[in-house]
């Protein structure tokens, strides 16, 4: 076996739906594989929040686009052995059989690691899948394409109805539909005709289970199934949509062998070395089943896999990949068998998709054949009633299980069983406590009964509970509502108690969790695992607790969600590591199976728990560490921090008295007050009628948030009393037990972040960032630059001078991050968290200061020593947000002050323009060839971007324009062609050219001063997403573009690794 | 309905009661098998034994009598964490406690069934009382009994559980099998059918000559419960067989049954295999394949004469997987090639034995 020298690993880029933080985890364990065996690695990847790009791994980290251009002048510079192209998604994947079929990888000597491209291509490209597979004898679902009607029904005749007939070419699946009968399709075929030239009849699979299977093999044709799931939700919904359950629950031994065996079968044939995941729809009637789908690839399924099992599953592909036969490798958990096994599990898992669908402006809810979902929760339990209630707490979205949650009410139940949306599992569990039949809810759902009898038995177990006060509740039910998932909460508000008094009282029955390991042998074998879960379902614990003097607990951050994603993982990860350099033995709290701190290898011991009050609690109790760190893992551990404290729990750096006062509105304002320190005006008001009266004495705009949100978004910017009604009235409600807080809004401002670490109340590490847009951008989505280079130094300094006081006033020990409105150098204080913000790996890595490390030593009340400054780098870091929303159907892709992007690259350059362009091509952009589309709003700014409109012209580029950018254009003398706005039909118009592909790049601006966004400017803006025109809404970013186009040129865009800037 | 399970270490575990009501004793083990509690239920070859299923939730699928082993249930008593009463399966006739209590098996559910494993890995397979009662049981008493249980693996199990008349399957085809049923799984007998050879079904102890009346082409030789020890005659009849260098092939019981007939020796393992996912390398190969298991004993490798040799070793702990002659069409292996439950990567075995008699 012949090991390489030099590898070249691909990255997944930014967060984005459908490609998210497990790619982190992948990637991060190719590394560490490769690196056991002393081979160099080079990783492209501009996301700067991962792990995977955190200094102790790769050998070299490129902040790169992953695309060809880029990285072919990676391969030229660093002249790598091999590539390895399966642990960075479908972005990795794309971007390596792009340069193989360019024929650069030949060219440049570099081998692709692992499955060849021609069986990478063969599971791609459906035609060629279906065809290999039938080779063998395989079932892929039948379907075949139609150019005509007669055709459509023949084919329709062969496969028998009910047929599905999918329209291609066509965008969401515009006129695809179900036939029941030759009838229907005739009437079908002639509608999708008439805009479409060919439709694939498909057999339809309704009510089928969807199973998936989880292989490896390797090149001596070892090959085995690490591990089976099964969807709860039957097919017709994507699986990163759906519940799903490890291992299998309703199969039989035939039907789980069976596909287990067609897996390995196809896997074979395919000719795949490494991992790769197979999904499968299994007939319940009889057995039958179809192949969907085969990633040759490490995929989201192998991340849940992987946590769900204990079987490293990118790790062992990597050494695969390296040409390692799988019976060598050691099972990491046992440490003495053989990874080539398949794991028992003793256990289940549950895992359930995050949806933040309330995040967006008009996105449809429905779930279906597309991913929406940002990220997701896996709970395990010894029953599936327990792992469920568990991950509903998980999602963090206000549900307290599967029952109990507050006025949950549902306009029409059928429909929202039949179409599903984010919330049908909470539909079922009305639809049961209203009396309907498993049978009835199996015909609107197809989900099997199982599934469905489990959920009842939760609802019976509330409907015991409410039967009883707390003193009269019998251990027996306390202990069975326990071992069916119900936290202390739930089980207070059926029996009309206190969280507290329930957990007081069944500690004194005894009735507590055990703590059990997951050993992927099912205790067949001794095994030293530090990977644990909490369950009812036992009567001994299988770990021993010694002191915890020297023991360290760190709260995680969750599933990913908008506003919470893989930087917080980082800094758990960083702290952990941190912790461990100090000497302390670390436990880790976590259930986001696409991280990297949920890897059993980080930290001393990995509880992977809830984290909520109660559970935290009972970990602490057992493990009595020497602090709790809640400030690393963003708002979810942080808002723990009051009742941690209050319950008696040592809480590492800034006392939550501190993080109280900050984040409590009142007492915050005051301290401000005391300080002498400027915050923009507000109040909170009980009434829409006061609300009226501050907002006309603040003075319009402002920024409103009501506490009580019926639909959209929780804040918005209000420009006029019309729009305030309509948000007071109609959005939410405002009532004394509902308050609303307006602030005023300042116009054309700039946000400045600090980002800092404080030691006893004195800042020992400090970073200015600066936004590219102007304040009213929520700064998750906004651009960021450091060091700061529009800033002025007055305002540096006041923000300097201001962060050092509250630091002082809060005795801040540790991370923290204040937002700043500044204009005209003067600023105002907007929000201030004492915690690890977002931005935290981004300042970190651009100034190499280790930002964390200083925080835990600060936290640990160790003497803090840093000399370096953030200000004086002779290179500009730019991080830019990325946005989903072409998989949100719907959705207004435009920037306001809620957040929507789901994810963020960083590049760094020699100034801000190199920077910024290598960002924004990180984040998808493709920059104009030949022409752009503006259409910008507000007279001002028509103004402001007229030398940038110059400049485009001067570039040689076409312009287009909507109306009153077009007259204002020609009238300043820059030639342009108008186009009429989508719904004018008239020629020449927005539709057919951004169809017809004559536009590059979309800059459509909405007026700042208008809130509701124009119908025609959302029309443009979603069509350019849907085509996947690249689009700039923000006039600000539009200008740092048009500036850095002018300046640089892509292809000479210096191409340098991390370490090289100095 | 309650039920208590004392094992021969005076360990008590009350749980809830399922199946029938009744007491029994035997040999608890374990296995780790996710899928396939039908099948393991009827396998004979827990004979003997209460069986604790470390997988959590059993009966979700309901109970179709397509998948069983045997006629009926043969593990003595069940041991699950939670019984499903409600299952879901196009297939399923019946529930699980249904099945059971119609059988006379009793079930506890309820336990801690990952404490029971560990403590069966750590002190080895141990002796119990498992017992079903509606009001109250008699404690003390049960943990005297516990300590008296007589082991099972004394007598001699496979003589309960083989066939008590020879039967003959295929009788059209033309390659005649002799399969020396031990208390054979189904699925061998299956497996051969599938194969096209006509399959002559003997009892354990049915002597040589009255075999070769039937001029098998090859010998089949079962899996089954208990100490190989046990079966002296059996052990003599394949020693005569394998004088006459029929082909043969062993498979569970039926490997160690071999290795005594060539003088090796056996020997019993702490706890056992039982489950769906033994890695077992082919020795002399790259190969690895996961196996089906379910043995007490195995084949001591030390003890073959030089003419053996080792076919297949278990890649977790080395133990002997198979043994083969290296000049004769002698081959037999540990683990079920026949799976049911459990992977199929083994099923080629029948075409080699196969490939070798017709």
């Amino acid at each position: 076996m012949k090991i390489p020298k030099k590898i070249l690993i691909l990255g997944s880029g930014a967060l984005k739906i459908g490609e998210a933080g497990e790619f982190d985890y992948s990637g991060s364990q190719a590394i560490k594989a490769l690196k056991e065996d002393g081979i160099e690695v080079v990783l492209v990847n501009p996301n700067i929040a991962t792990i995977q790009t955190s200094e102790f791994l790769a050998d070299k980290v490129y902040f790169l686009p992953v695309t060809p251009p880029f990285v072919e002048r990676v391969i030229a510079r660093e002249k790598p052995d091999g590539i390895l192209l399966s642990f960075g998604g479908q972005t990795a994947l794309n971007c390596g059989v792009e340069l193989w079929k360019t024929g650069v990888l030949a060219k440049r000597r570099v081998a692709v690691l692992g499955t060849p491209v021609e069986a990478i291509e063969n599971t791609e490209d459906r035609e060629r899948f279906n065809a290999r597979l039938a080779e063998a004898g395989l079932k892929s679902p039948k379907g075949v394409a139609a150019t005509t009607i007669e055709d459509g029904l023949s084919i329709a005749r062969a496969i028998g109805y009910p047929v599905m007939a999918r329209v291609a070419y066509a965008l969401g699946g515009k006129g695809s539909g179900l036939s029941q009968n030759e009838d229907e399709l005739r009437e079908q075929l002639r509608k999708a005709f008439s805009h479409a030239p060919q439709v694939l009849i498909e057999e339809y699979l309704e009510g089928w289970k969807e199973v998936e299977y989880e292989v490896v093999r390797d090149r001596d044709d070892n090959c085995v199934t690490v591990c089976n799931m099964e969807n709860f939700d039957p097919m017709g919904i994507h699986t990163g949509e759906s519940i799903v359950i490890a291992p299998s629950q309703t199969l039989t031994n035939a039907e789980y062998h069976h596909l287990r065996e067609i897996s390995i079968k196809a896997v074979r044939h395919l000719g795949i070395v490494g991992e790769c995941n197979i999904q499968f729809a299994l007939n319940p009637k009889d057995g039958d089943y179809r192949i969907i789908e085969v990633n040759a690839r490490l995929s989201r399924s192998s991340a849940l896999a992987s946590k769900a099992t204990g079987y490293p599953l990118a790790f062992i592909a990597a050494k695969l990949v390296l040409g390692y036969p799988l019976p060598e490798l050691l099972n990491s958990i046992t440490k003495k068998t053989t990874a080539c096994f398949e794991p028992a599990l003793d256990y289940l898992v549950v895992k359930i998709p995050r949806w933040d669908l309330k995040k967006f402006r008009r996105v449809s809810k429905k779930i279906g054949s597309e991913m929406k979902s940002v990220g997701e929760v896996m709970a395990i339990g010894r029953n599936f009633e327990e792992a469920l209630q568990k991950a509903t707490r998980m999602l963090q979205i206000g549900m307290y299980g599967v029952v109990g949650n507050e006025s949950y009410s549902f306009k029409d139940l059928e429909k929202e069983l039949r179409q599903p949306t984010d919330e049908r599992l909470f539909g079922i569990a009305e639809a049961i406590k209203k009396g309907w039949s498993i049978d009835r809810i199996h015909q609107a759902t197809k989900i099997d009964r199982w599934f469905l009898s489990k959920i009842r038995n939760i609802v019976a177990v509330e409907k015991k509970l409410r039967e009883h006060t707390l003193a009269t509740l019998p251990a027996s039910q306390l202990a069975e509502a326990k071992r069916k998932g119900f936290s202390d909460k739930q089980i207070a508000i059926f029996c009309g108690a206190d969280e507290l008094e329930v957990r007081a009282k069944r500690t004194r029955l005894r009735i507590t969790p055990a703590v059990k390991q997951i050993d992927t042998l099912a205790a067949e074998y001794p095994a030293k695992t530090n990977y644990l879960y909490l369950t009812y379902h036992g009567r001994e614990d299988d770990v021993r607790f010694g002191p915890g003097g020297n023991k360290v607990m760190v709260l995680g951050s969750g599933s990913y969600s908008i506003g919470s994603s893989v930087e917080f993982d980082w800094c758990c990860v960083s702290a952990v590591l941190a912790l461990k350099k100090l000497g302390y033995k670390t436990i880790m709290v976590n259930y986001n199976p696409e991280t990297v701190s949920t890897d059993y290898d980080i930290c001393d011991r990995l509880y992977f728990e809830e984290l909520s009050f109660e559970r935290v609690l009972d970990i602490y109790r057992r493990e009595n560490p020497r602090g709790l760190v809640l400030s690393m893992g963003g708002q979810i551990p942080n808002n723990l921090a009051l009742k941690c404290f209050k319950a008696g729990l040592r809480i590492l750096g800034t006392s939550p008295e501190s993080i109280d006062m900050a984040e409590n509105r009142y007492k915050f304002s005051r301290l401000l007050d005391r300080l002498g320190i400027d915050q923009p005006e507000w109040r909170e008001l009980r009434s829409v009628a006061e609300a009226e009266a501050f907002a006309g004495t603040a003075g319009y705009p402002v920024l409103v948030r009501p506490s009580y949100v019926l639909s959209g978004a929780a804040m918005s910017v209000v420009f006029d009393r019309k729009d305030l009604d309509k948000v007071l009235k109609k959005a939410s409600r405002v009532s004394p037990e509902y308050p609303v807080v307006i602030s005023k809004f300042i116009l054309n401002a700039k946000e400045i972040e600090m980002d800092a670490v404080a030691a006893g109340g004195e800042i020992v590490a400090s970073a200015i960032v600066e936004h590219v847009e102007n304040a009213g951008v929520h700064s998750g989505d906004a651009t960021m630059v450091l060091p700061p280079q529009k800033t002025y130094i007055e305002t540096m300094r006041k923000i300097q001078d201001t962060s050092r006081k509250i630091a002082a006033a809060l005795k801040i020990s540790g991370p923290f991050n204040i937002q700043f409105i500044a204009k005209d150098n003067e600023i105002k204080v907007i929000e201030c968290n004492l915690r690890a913000s977002r931005s935290f790996p981004f300042v970190s890595k651009v100034s190499r200061v280790d930002f964390i490390g200083l925080a835990v030593e600060a936290m640990l009340g160790r003497p803090v020593k840093n000399k370096k400054s953030t200000l004086d780098l002779n290179y500009v870091g730019v991080k830019a947000p990325q946005f989903s929303f072409s998989r949100l159907k719907g959705a207004d892709p435009t920037l306001g002050v809620e957040m929507a992007s789901t994810g963020e690259v960083a590049c760094l350059g020699e100034d801000v323009h190199e920077a910024f362009l290598k960002s924004l091509l990180s984040a998808g952009y493709v920059l104009p060839r030949r022409s752009i589309l503006l259409s910008i709003g507000g007279r001002i700014q028509k103004h402001r971007f007229l030398a940038a409109a110059r400049t485009l012209e001067g570039m040689g580029l076409a312009l287009y324009a909507t109306d009153g950018t077009s007259a204002f254009l020609k009238a300043n003398g820059v030639p342009n062609t108008r186009l009429h706005k989508i719904h004018e039909h008239r020629s020449p118009n927005i539709r057919d050219h951004i169809a017809e592909r004559k536009i590059d790049f979309v800059i459509s601006t909405p007026d700042p001063e208008r809130k509701a966004a124009s119908r025609s400017g959302y029309e443009l803006r979603r069509m350019a997403v849907d085509y996947s025109v690249p689009l700039l809404t923000n006039l600000q970013v539009a200008e740092l573009f048009v500036q850095s186009l002018a300046l640089k040129k892509v292809e000479e865009l210096p191409i340098k690794h991390w370490a090289e800037y100095e | 309905m309650k039920a208590i399970l004392v094992l021969e270490d005076g360990s008590v575990w009350p749980g809830e009661g399922f199946g029938a009501f009744a007491k029994v004793s035997g040999e608890v083990v374990f296995n780790t098998g996710m899928v396939g509690y039908p099948e393991s239920i009827t396998d004979p070859s827990y004979h003997g034994q209460i069986l604790c299923q470390t997988y959590p939730l059993i009966g979700n699928y309901g109970v179709s009598s397509k998948s069983f082993e045997s006629d009926k249930p043969k593990i003595w008593g069940y041991i699950v964490s939670e019984l499903c009463e409600v299952p879901s399966h196009a297939t399923s006739e019946k529930t699980l406690h249904e099945w059971l209590k119609e059988n006379g098996v009793p079930v506890i559910a309820g336990i801690d069934t990952r404490a029971l494993t560990k403590k069966l890995r750590l002190h080895g397979v141990m002796l119990g009382i498992l017992e079903t009662y509606f009001a109250k049981t008699d404690l003390p008493s049960l943990r005297r009994e516990a300590r008296l249980i007589p082991d099972p693996n004394k007598r001699h199990l496979v003589a309960e559980v083989t066939t008590e008349k020879i039967k003959v399957y295929n009788k059209e085809c033309k390659t005649t099998v002799a399969l020396i049923d031990c208390g054979v799984k189904m699925n061998i007998l299956r497996s051969l059918l599938k194969r096209n050879v006509r399959v002559v079904r003997v009892p354990a102890e049915t002597e040589f000559a009255k075999i070769l009346d039937y001029s098998p082409a090859g010998i089949v030789i079962s899996n089954g419960p208990g100490d190989p020890k046990q079966c002296a005659a059996t052990i003599a009849t394949v020693k005569r067989l394998m004088r006459e260098s029929v082909p043969t092939f062993g498979i569970c019981l039926g490997n160690q049954i071999v290795a005594l007939a060539a003088g090796g020796n056996t020997y019993k393992l702490k706890f056992g295999h039982r489950g769906q996912n033994q890695p077992c390398r082919e020795e002399g190969t790259k190969r690895c394949y996961i196996t089906s298991q379910n043995h007490g004993f195995a084949v001591d490798v030390r003890s073959l004469p030089r003419s053996w040799r080792p076919w297949f070793t278990n890649a977790n702990d080395r133990t002997n997987e198979g043994v083969r002659h290296a000049a004769k069409p002698f081959m037999s292996v540990q683990f079920h090639p026949e799976a049911a439950p459990g992977p199929t990567d083994t099923e080629f075995l029948f075409d080699q034995f196969i490939g070798i008699i017709k």
